[in-house]
């Protein structure tokens, strides 16, 4: 076991640290909502046109 | 100041915070070697007898053009120790420690989860298979097994970058069919002289991280005649598609002409052998054999895209 000494007022990001964090968050946030539309599309193209005719 | 105990933490404990930035994650998964992916992919997915649904088409090959980067993630995580004595690939992510061996290990594995499941739920079970394949195959059979134990690991390993178009049109159509598996062998027998002439102008490189290519086993002069052989080979396969009749002649005289400058080009590698004048020949053949695939499935993809609007209409 290694014992580390942990501020309590938490990690301090570098300038470059912090840039590429919100750079990566921009990322991952633009590919979920590329997936959202994506898989909603794919759900329509899936079910097809009957889904706007629902059996009585 | 509290403290507290991890015998998780990395040898700098907190400090190490990541500084990757997304282009290092694009970086991963080799965008070069991706668009030769969804180009064979597409060739795939358009031959397939009855057009698919364009959204189902372009989400297949997104899975797999996914799928392929998953396997350059996993193939950098894997070979870092390499990448990093060697000029080509020395400026990776990895070597240059803009991101961790551990990072890109679960970067591709999360890729290679979802490109597989997403092609199942998108497509059907034979192309997440084939998909899933595809990448064990160049993940363990190639990077992990072959890639340091023989020379003749780029011709076996030339699988997987060959198994695209099989794995497109299975998306397509539920099935294999006998004109990806034409296109498969067209990738197959382009590997080798596509990499050995790459290898004849680094030898140093790869000697230096001990990777068997052809060159440093064999030496120069046999892998010219191996390059020689294989060269005759591609130019004959190149002429499949308009041979079996999925391809139309204005194909078969493209792939005919440059089968003959690919031949062509690589007499001249067999013949010359000394000094600069050596590599540059070889050098020119590398390039020349991007130019002959891409110029190929670009005259393949646009007769198909002309054959599925005239089948739309």
């Amino acid at each position: 076991m290694m014992s580390y000494e942990i501020d309590p007022k938490g990690v301090t990001l570098t300038p470059e640290q912090a840039r590429s964090r919100r750079l990566r968050n921009i990322a991952i946030g633009l590919v979920i909502g590329a997936l959202v539309v994506l898989f909603y599309v794919v759900t329509i193209v899936k079910i097809g046109p009957g889904v706007t005719k629902p059996p009585i | 100041m509290s403290v507290i105990d991890d015998s998780s933490a990395g040898a700098s404990g907190f400090a190490a915070i990541s500084v990757a930035e997304p282009r290092d994650y694009l970086a991963l998964v080799k965008p070069r070697v991706m668009q030769l992916v969804v180009v064979t992919a597409l060739a795939g997915i358009l031959l397939a007898p009855h057009p698919v649904n364009f959204v189902i088409g372009l989400s297949s090959l997104l899975c797999i053009a996914v799928g392929a980067g998953a396997s350059g993630a996993l193939n950098m995580w894997y070979d870092a120790d390499i990448d990093a004595l060697m000029r080509r690939t020395s400026k990776r992510p990895i070597p240059t420690g803009r991101i961790t061996r551990s990072e890109t290990l679960t970067f591709g594995l999360v890729l290679s989860c979802f490109a597989v499941v997403t092609l199942y739920l998108v497509a059907n079970a034979l192309a997440a298979g084939l998909l899933a394949f595809t990448i064990f195959f160049y993940v363990v059979i190639y990077t992990m097994w072959l890639k340091r134990s023989t020379p003749q690991n780029i011709v076996i390993g030339g699988a997987a970058g060959a198994l695209p178009p099989i794995v497109g049109y299975a998306a397509a159509t539920g099935h294999v069919g006998l004109a990806p598996l034409v296109l498969f062998g067209l990738i197959f027998a382009w590997t080798p002289p596509h990499f050995w002439a790459l290898a004849l102008a680094r030898t140093g490189d790869y000697g230096n991280a001990g990777v068997p290519m052809m060159p440093n086993v064999k030496g120069a002069d046999h892998t010219r005649l191996e390059i020689l052989v294989y060269s005759v080979i591609l130019a004959a396969i190149g002429l499949l598609p308009y041979a079996f009749g999925f391809a139309s002649i204005v194909y078969g005289i493209v792939s005919l002409v440059l089968g003959v400058e690919f031949v062509r080009r690589a007499v001249l590698v067999f013949r010359v052998r000394e000094g600069d004048a050596a590599n540059k020949t070889a050098m020119r053949l590398f390039w020349f054999s991007i130019i002959y695939l891409y110029v190929l499935f670009a005259e393949l993809l646009v007769e198909r895209v002309l054959f599925v609007i005239g089948a739309l209409r």
